[in-house]
């Protein structure tokens, strides 16, 4: 067995907590680069420029890209050939994202439910564990905004209703969120499963870097026509009208049950933020 | 484009009925933050009769939660949240004489209603462009609720705070119309 310190685990969750809220990830500079070329509104070009020139100021200021730092979601693949020494890990993620978002000043999101009462520390978080072969010790840190998460919907279609089913639900709850998840979006759609999987792979869709294909040729083909659809909704950045209200379309899709199609859309907006550890 | 316009705060009624939809406008003075939790608290203290811990007459109210401010500085990330949320409590403040609301998204029909009855504009802000926005805030002052973290009602002094006018009071709707120009049928 591979031994792995909760010491070591929660100074690398700290540090990619606060990573991931400070630098906007590369591959979303570029695609607000690349929507340029094809962004007709001059008020939809103003926005994209601005959102250029936030994530350079975040990142040199050390300052969040947003004031929603997210409720912290964590996915973890664990090799089942490496031992977790000096504690739990469950504890040892929640206390790096408690470090990290009290010492990085990041903003904390999380409260009771009814009372509405902050818990103070942005936890508890959200973990998702994952069980693999290996002697590896993967962990994404994926500070998720409520903005964007508030749009998200999940369908139990009949399986009659088929792609032309799926593609319309996805438009439409892309229609109805409007301005209101920060466009220009990114999309994740989970096909298949069940009820909860199909929530779940939507969310992991988001984990895939922008301007990468879906390696099942079939999916990508959906995908593009997805988003050319969002596209042409006229939406546009922020929702104040234009040709780029989605930034790209990701899918994940797997086999379910012979009476159902399960169907989640997960939105998340342009600050999208995710980092992934190896230990 | 249309031009920029700059606006201090108190607004008069003379502000209010010269701001069109998609105006770009930028304000300077003082603003106050108000969003789910603050809301709420002061629709119950209205209901009840009583006082309230800010002015709302002729002033703004910026749906905004920052994340904590680093040393050295007034305010960390700053940028506007979701704004339907605050339609339920809106007309209340509307009634009052709050003539302008900062936020981003759609507001409900109710609030469209209540800001052409009362003259009052909704302006939305980059949703997204924390670091950016907080640069125009100069001053920060918990004015009450401190006790909800992010959520409390604080007093901000801005300089130039850059902002899209979306509903004016004559019942234009820039959401509407922006999606409208662009949609391909």
């Amino acid at each position: 067995m591979r031994e792995v310190s909760t010491k070591r685990i929660i100074a690398e969750v700290r540090d990619s907590a606060i990573r991931a809220n400070y630098e906007l990830g590369e591959d979303v500079v570029r695609a607000f680069q690349d929507a340029l070329e094809y962004e007709e509104s001059p008020v939809a070009r103003d926005i994209l420029g601005q959102l250029m020139e936030n994530a350079a100021i975040a990142r040199e200021e050390r300052t969040p890209i947003c004031q929603d730092t997210g409720v912290a979601v964590i996915f973890v693949e664990l090799g089942q050939e490496v031992s977790i020494v000096g504690g739990d890990l469950k504890s040892a993620l929640e206390e790096g994202i408690r470090q990290g978002y009290e010492d990085g000043f990041l903003r904390k999101s999380v409260c009771h439910p009814f009372s509405r009462q902050n818990t103070g520390d942005n936890t508890p978080i959200i973990v998702h564990f994952d069980v693999v072969p290996g002697d590896k010790l993967k962990i994404w840190v994926v500070p998720k905004g409520g903005g964007s998460e508030n749009m998200s919907q999940l369908f139990m279609l009949p399986p009659s209703a088929g792609w032309a089913g799926i593609r319309e639900k996805v438009i439409d709850t892309m229609e109805k969120a409007g301005p209101n998840p920060c466009p220009p979006t990114i999309v994740g759609v989970g096909i298949g499963g069940n009820f909860e999987q199909s929530a779940l792979m939507a969310k992991k869709a988001l984990l895939r870097p922008l301007g990468t294909k879906n390696q099942d040729l079939e999916l990508a083909k959906l995908e593009e026509e997805l988003l050319t659809e969002i596209n042409r909704t006229g939406i546009g950045p922020q929702g104040l009208g234009g040709r780029v209200t989605s930034l790209a379309v990701h899918i994940l899709m797997m086999p379910c049950h012979i009476a159902s199609l399960p169907l989640a859309v997960n939105v998340q907006c342009h600050a999208s933020r995710h980092l992934e550890i190896v230990l | 484009m249309n031009d920029v316009f700059h606006l201090e705060t108190p607004l008069s009624g003379e502000d209010v009925a010269s701001l069109k939809s998609g105006d770009r406008v930028t304000i300077s003075g003082v603003l106050y933050t108000a969003r789910d939790a603050a809301h709420r608290r002061l629709v119950e203290l209205i209901e009840a009769g009583k006082e309230l811990p800010i002015p709302v007459k002729d002033q703004i109210i910026y749906y905004v939660g920052p994340s904590p401010a680093p040393p050295g500085k007034v305010i960390g990330a700053a940028g506007p949240t979701t704004s339907y949320r605050m339609d339920p409590y809106a007309p209340r403040l509307l009634e009052l004489g709050l003539k302008g609301m900062i936020g981003k998204g759609r507001r409900s029909q109710e609030v469209k209603e209540a800001m052409i009855k009362h003259k009052a504009v909704y302006m939305a802000a980059i949703g997204g462009a924390g670091a950016l926005m907080a640069r125009a805030i100069k001053e920060v002052r918990v004015v009450a609720y401190d006790e909800l973290g992010p959520e409390a009602i604080r007093e901000l002094k801005v300089e130039k705070l850059p902002v899209v006018v979306v509903n004016d009071i004559y019942g234009n709707d820039l959401y509407v119309e922006g999606q409208k120009q662009y949609r391909i049928a």
